[in-house]
């Protein structure tokens, strides 16, 4: 079942009001990560206001889904996604990285409200996605779902490789794993700095069933969950590798490596903010 | 001693695993194919179901159980010390240590007494990594007594646990009846106050006759057990210093980052006036070689820790 368009707007929303919190917060860090929090905010979006069964009243509730961001330099998008979703207040998020502040830099589970795990150090999420995962199914509770979200500058990491081996081992078809393909990392284009394509012929290869998506694109995002849902019982672990524009959203940001590791200054941040809050008058009417 | 039953620590590790999986049905283990080596084999024949191999990818293995832990499972992650705390430190670090998450490193074939397989595989520097990491419980048994005395200990401890355990079969000298064991406590095996011996893991067995040796030459040396490298008993090191002036401490690790220079810290901010000897690796690789040959080399015997004893009193 297709998505109504009413639901696409909430969620195009939903991801505006992500990006607006990437803003917000890397201006207040003075630091961070917006380039690859701005590419993922449809993902953020869908999964904390879709698809995720989680109760941001009861943020340790046990049968929840879990979400682990192994590209955790990106936590501004996955802070923004939480704040919205009602797991802390939205005005908390530019203390982000702040000395008192409780958003550490990358996304530590010990003291922000709906993070499932610190991470921050890459190709060591997906490893603890795969743990999560083997244990639900080891506890019987199947029905839990373990999703996480690498970059693809990140699939270098020979760590992801032994993760992904583990997964299809042990059969873990309660794991989603997203690989964001923004295509541009810290010292430039992927493909110049390791090349890691094609990765959907070596994700086929680990055992994967994929689904290839643009990532910006929502109703194809929701299908290739749907696609996942369809997967759980055929024994296969399942990945949705997103093609996406590193700084989406942001004119100035977009395509341009130099905003994977920079906050923008008072300047930037008001015209980045302008341009947002355009976007999201249009959707919201 | 001829008589003295004899059996290595790793053995301890599979068989506490076996009876800790028995009354936990929380208790998972993973390997990283080494399950023969490591006796985690043993668990796997009693429960296969919760017995994971994770294939050769130490560092996988690690965060895969960080992960395991946070679905209320309590998981003993098991390899080569050499790989447990050595390729997967910064997992160990980042994913176990820092989330501070309950998970229990079961690291075999620590030291020297490794033997034949040489300096690849003798990690020496564990100690020193694990007991870096802040919230880390490093554990060395000297006995299988205390190994499966600290295992179950460790299940209890709600935290990461690193223990270390060997492949050369020693002896046990604790009497189980009267055994107790508590993280953070060290033990006084035999008393004397000319010198004291301070040491962990199978150091302690010649440290004891070391001490018989120092006897006959009239030196009564107090004999102290230390299985918990980290949370270190000071009160128990100080009271040593005061009493005694002069320290030896032993392990069967770099005499950089281990007990040694743990015991040298504590007695130094206490500003008590004592002398400290560390019998250890010094600052080099081991080689191969039969492990009782190798240790003898390195001076990791009675025989070094008694001349060592003998230096801080000559």
């Amino acid at each position: 079942m297709s998505m109504t368009g009413e639901e696409k707007k909430r969620l195009a929303a939903a991801a505006c009001r992500v990006r607006m919190g990437v803003i917000e917060s890397t201006h207040g860090a003075k630091s961070g990560h917006p380039g690859g929090s701005l590419s993922s905010a449809e993902l953020f979006a869908y999964l904390y206001n879709k698809e995720l069964r989680i109760d941001p009243e009861n943020p340790k509730w046990d049968g929840r889904d879990r979400f682990v961001l192994s590209k955790g330099h990106t936590a501004p998008g996955l802070y923004a996604a939480l704040a919205n979703r009602g797991f802390f207040p939205v005005e908390d998020l530019p203390t982000l990285r702040h000395t008192d502040s409780y958003l550490q830099g990358h996304p530590n589970m010990n003291t922000v409200p709906g993070v499932d795990m610190s991470t921050g150090s890459l190709g060591q999420g997906v490893s603890a996605a795969c743990g999560m995962a083997k244990g639900a199914k080891l506890t019987g509770r199947d029905e839990i779902r373990v999703y996480t979200l690498l970059g693809d500058g990140e699939l270098a990491e020979g760590e992801v490789w032994e993760a992904f081996l583990f997964a299809a081992h042990y059969k873990l078809d309660n794991l989603c794993v997203i690989i964001d393909l923004n295509g541009l990392q810290i010292d430039g284009a992927t493909k110049d700095v390791m090349n890691t394509a094609p990765v959907n012929d070596k994700m086929r290869a680990f055992g994967f069933e994929i689904a290839e998506i643009d990532g910006q694109d929502l109703d194809s995002m929701d299908v290739a969950f749907a696609a996942f849902h369809a997967n759980r019982g055929s024994g296969k672990p399942f990945a949705i590798l997103m093609t996406t524009v590193k700084g989406k959203g942001v004119s100035f940001m977009e395509h341009n490596v130099g905003w994977h590791g920079k906050a923008p200054n008072d300047e930037e941040y008001a015209v980045a903010m302008q341009e947002l809050r355009a976007q999201l008058s249009e959707l919201e009417g | 001693m001829s008589d003295v039953k004899k059996i290595a620590t790793r053995d301890s590790y599979g068989a506490a695993l076996v009876e800790l999986g028995k009354e936990h049905d929380n208790v998972v283990v993973l390997d990283a194919d080494l399950a023969a080596a490591t006796k985690t084999c043993v668990f796997k024949k009693t429960f296969p179901e919760r017995h994971i191999d994770c294939g050769i990818a130490e560092q996988n293995m690690i965060v895969a159980a960080a992960g395991l832990s946070t679905m209320g499972l309590v998981p003993f992650a098991s390899s080569f010390a050499m790989f447990a705390a050595g390729r997967a430190f910064e997992q160990v670090r980042n994913s176990v240590g820092y989330p501070h998450l309950n998970v229990k490193i079961g690291a075999t074939h620590g030291g020297i007494s490794v033997g034949e397989d040489g300096a690849s595989h003798q990690c020496c520097e564990d100690f020193a990594l694990m007991r870096s990491i802040p919230g880390m419980v490093v554990l060395c048994p000297a006995d299988d007594v205390e190994a499966r005395a600290a295992m179950k200990a460790a299940y209890e401890h709600e935290g990461p646990v690193y223990l270390r355990f060997g492949r050369l079969a020693i002896p046990v000298f604790h009497d189980e009846e009267n055994f107790h064991f508590e993280i953070g406590r060290g033990e006084v095996l035999r008393k004397g106050s000319d010198v004291a011996l301070i040491s962990t893991g199978l150091m302690t067995a010649e440290a004891l006759a070391a001490a018989d040796e120092l006897a006959q030459a009239g030196i009564h040396a107090r004999v102290i057990n230390l299985c918990s490298i980290k949370p270190l008993d000071e009160e128990l090191v100080l009271k040593a210093a005061r009493e005694c002036g002069r320290i030896v401490t032993c392990e069967e690790h770099s005499v950089i980052g281990g007990l040694g220079e743990a015991v040298c810290a504590a007695v130094a901010e206490a500003g008590v006036a004592c002398r400290v000897k560390r019998v250890g690796v010094n600052d080099e690789f081991g080689h191969s070689g039969p492990a009782k040959e190798v240790l003898a080399q390195f001076g990791l015997d009675a025989a070094g820790i008694v001349r060592a004893a003998k230096s801080l009193l000559g």
